[in-house]
């Protein structure tokens, strides 16, 4: 098989990663995204391996790695969406600003509306 | 003979001083003994060393201070006949003051420091009379400086004596800063700081600018001794209290200055130009305070005014080259002076005013205050210049000082050839010191007939006014009993000073006894100028009675004296009490009453001259700096917080705008490096 098809296809759903990460409101999305860019690495991995007939596999031992890896991650973000939905009620991302730098909009503004602001600008 | 002992003279009364500041406030009863003790006992130490000293001696010792890489610092003592004679006066004067001002002052909760500050005072006055070295001395003439600043405003209270402290102290100063340029050139010149030096250099013609530094220290004299055209802070120092009028600006301070020039005479006498430059100040300045002292209103500023023209007396006979008659003056003058200060301080006391035609109003004073009366009586007569008191002897040796130069025949005494001294510089004191005879005369007289003569009858129907609307006028804050308007310590300081005020003008008869401690010259007075002056004298006294006479007598009639006679147009507005006061000066000055009440406007002409410029260019460095350098400082400030703000609007805290950020960074670097 030739290498340019799972190249073509990683950088696909490595580009769907960066969009969903990017662009996506619900946390869980996001994560979910990231989960889509580490595979899209795991199959650039796996491919370059079989292409460069590795003796050692070094490739597919990364692969390997980065999939216990994800699993770890993926449950300490999932633990993190949890707690924030729990502590507000939404698992909205735009809406976690709290270690921005509030002291301008609380002067300026009413919390709310500058909440309302912030989602419009990010949508 | 012990050197400790010139040594411990300013030295115990400087510890004497801060003894009194230290324990004034804890022990407010050990402040008087504290004040009178130390300077009492400096006053006999200082007669001791005078003693010992003897007659036509001269003793130098010194120790270097502190090398220079110039010519060094030495901290000497000079002591001959000269320095001898002033610092007993210095001791006299100081010690009835410290006396009298325990009683002035009794009520006074400032008392410490002012007694401090007056101790203080008198040991930088005696280190300026023993120093030998000239750097030495500059430092007695500053802290003299100082203490006068504090002491002319010792009710800072008032609004009066913050602005005469701050105005004695600037011109003051005004005249230091030549002064000092002046002595840096000297040493330079002479490559020595010493005195002996300096004058040795002197005769020997070693000085390169003798002209120069003798018009930069008289500059620093024309401050301190106020003579023309620093004359002006002496009247508004009068806002401090009596005592200190009495110390400082009759008997030693104001001494200071002609003290220095006779001690430099030499180096003086080597130009020609400086001697006439002094011979014109002192003529004007003579003759303008003669005519202001004819006007004034306010006791204290007569008699400041009657110092300024002793004072220039004093430069007149430097002038003419004759110093043996300046520090004969100052020494006599220092008594009559002192105790016509004392005595104002009682009578203004006794009185409650400063203003002689309120006190002319007072029935019965001079009963209430007889020693005060009496010796003011004394002291008068010798300022006017009567046969046999002090002041006359004096007087005449300068006028006959001020002759001989006036014939190319100077009394130098051997400081230098008679032809030094341009006879131009003779005949201009001779003939002011005579004009001027004729005007203390008459002022001598208005004022104790007003202050102690005029009828009773005179204040029938007129409010009494507080002083005259117009007349400058500087009170001191006054909470005396006239009742007990004369204490013993008040009382006896002033018979004291009377004595020498009558009695010291003998001393210059003979050559060998005050000349021997001088130079060796002749102190006795001429014929011819002593006719002329007590002649002078006499007709100033006699028209100052006449005018008198005629004033009260329209006064006695019952009707206030008509306008144009006695009234200056420009003071028609005045209130009637004004015209209560039969005052004789208004008829003898006639137009240039009005002026002279106001020292021709010189304060005027140096507030239009300096004061205002000064104040526009402060008002500009102020707006210079806080419009304009400010902007730029404030503006850098600004642009900071601007910028912050900028950053701080990236700051939102949300993720995905910072990771968006930090991709489009990414990229970018990716397709720099690429490129």
């Amino acid at each position: 098989m030739h290498l340019a098809y799972p190249v073509v296809l990683a950088a696909l759903l490595f580009s769907v990663g960066v969009y969903g990460v990017l662009a996506r409101r619900n946390a869980i999305l996001v994560l979910m995204s990231v989960e889509l860019m580490l595979n899209a690495v795991n199959l650039n991995l796996v491919a370059f391996d079989a292409w460069l007939r590795d003796s050692l596999h070094a490739g597919q031992a990364l692969t390997l790695f980065t999939i216990t890896i994800a699993a770890a991650e993926i449950g300490l973000g999932l633990a993190i969406v949890l707690l924030l939905f729990r502590a507000r009620g939404t698992a909205d991302i735009d809406r976690a600003t709290a270690l921005g730098d509030p002291a301008e909009l609380l002067a300026e503004e009413p919390p709310a509306g500058a909440e309302a602001l912030k989602g419009q600008a990010a949508a | 003979m012990n050197l400790a002992l010139p040594a411990l003279v300013p030295a115990l009364l400087a510890l004497g001083a801060a003894a009194t500041l230290a324990a004034g406030k804890k022990a407010p009863g050990l402040a008087r003994p504290l004040a009178i003790v130390p300077v009492a006992v400096s006053a006999v130490l200082a007669l001791v060393v005078a003693l010992q000293l003897g007659t036509g001696q001269a003793l130098d010792a010194a120790t270097r201070l502190t090398p220079t890489g110039g010519p060094d610092i030495a901290l000497a003592i000079h002591l001959d006949g000269f320095s001898s004679l002033i610092s007993v006066l210095v001791g006299l004067v100081a010690t009835c003051v410290q006396v009298y001002s325990t009683a002035y002052l009794k009520e006074d909760p400032r008392y410490p420091s002012y007694a401090a500050l007056v101790s203080l005072f008198t040991a930088a006055m005696f280190l300026v009379v023993y120093s030998g070295d000239l750097i030495v001395l500059l430092v007695g003439w500053e802290v003299m400086g100082i203490c006068s600043y504090f002491l002319i405003g010792h009710h800072w209270e008032t609004a009066d004596a913050r602005s005469a402290s701050l105005k004695a102290f600037l011109v003051t100063k005004l005249g230091d800063v030549p002064f000092l340029f002046g002595i840096f050139l000297l040493g330079a010149d002479a490559r020595s700081f010493r005195i002996p030096d300096v004058l040795a250099a002197a005769t020997d013609g070693k000085l390169g600018h003798p002209t120069l530094i003798a018009l930069l220290l008289l500059a620093g004299v024309a401050g301190k001794s106020a003579q023309f055209p620093l004359h002006t802070w002496l009247p508004d120092a009068m806002a401090g209290p009596t005592p200190v009028s009495a110390l400082i600006h009759a008997a030693t301070m104001v001494a200071a200055g002609i003290y220095l020039v006779a001690r430099l005479l030499p180096v003086f006498l080597l130009s020609g130009a400086a001697l006439v430059v002094l011979a014109v100040m002192a003529a004007v300045t003579m003759i303008g305070s003669a005519l202001c002292a004819l006007a004034q209103d306010d006791l204290k500023r007569v008699l400041a005014y009657s110092t300024v023209g002793q004072l220039g007396y004093m430069a007149g006979a430097l002038a003419s080259g004759d110093r043996e008659a300046s520090v004969f003056h100052l020494v006599s003058h220092g008594a009559f002076k002192a105790l016509l200060f004392l005595a104002a301080g009682v009578v203004i006391h006794a009185a409650h005013t400063n203003s002689i035609s309120a006190m002319s109003r007072i029935p019965g004073l001079r009963k209430r205050v007889p020693d005060a009366y009496w010796t003011m009586g004394i002291a008068l007569v010798a300022l006017v210049g009567l046969p046999p008191f002090a002041g006359f002897f004096s007087k005449e040796a300068v006028l006959t000082a001020a002759e001989h130069a006036a014939n190319g025949e100077a009394m130098t005494n051997g400081l230098g050839p008679a032809s030094a001294v341009p006879e131009a510089a003779g005949w201009i004191v001779l003939i002011s010191a005579a004009l001027t005879a004729l005007l203390t005369a008459a002022y001598a007289t208005r004022l104790f007939l007003l202050a102690f003569h005029s009828p009773a009858v005179a204040a029938v129907e007129a409010p009494a006014a507080d002083h005259e609307a117009d007349a400058p006028y500087s009170p001191e804050l006054d909470e005396a009993d006239p009742a007990t308007a004369e204490p013993p310590a008040m009382r006896w300081p002033l018979w004291v000073l009377a004595i020498p005020t009558m009695g010291f003008g003998v001393a210059g008869l003979r050559s060998d006894w005050l000349p021997a401690l001088l130079d060796g010259g002749s102190l006795r007075p001429s014929g011819v100028t002593a006719v002329t002056g007590t002649g002078l004298a006499v007709v100033g006294v006699l028209l100052a009675y006449g005018a008198w006479r005629s004033a009260t007598a329209r006064l006695g009639a019952g009707r206030p004296s008509p306008a144009g006679v006695g009234r200056v147009p420009e003071q028609a507005g005045a209130p009637a009490a004004e015209v209560i006061a039969a005052d004789p000066g208004r008829t003898l000055l006639g137009p240039l009453f009005g002026p002279a009440r106001h020292g021709f406007g010189v304060d005027r002409l140096y507030s239009a001259l300096f004061v205002r410029p000064v104040v526009g260019a402060a008002r500009l460095v102020r707006f210079l700096d806080r419009e304009v350098v400010e902007t730029y400082v404030r503006g850098s400030g600004a642009g900071a917080n601007l910028l912050g703000r900028a950053v701080r609007l990236a700051q939102t805290g949300n993720a995905q705008t910072y990771l968006s950020a930090l991709l489009a960074c990414v990229v970018l670097l990716a397709v720099l490096v690429a490129v």
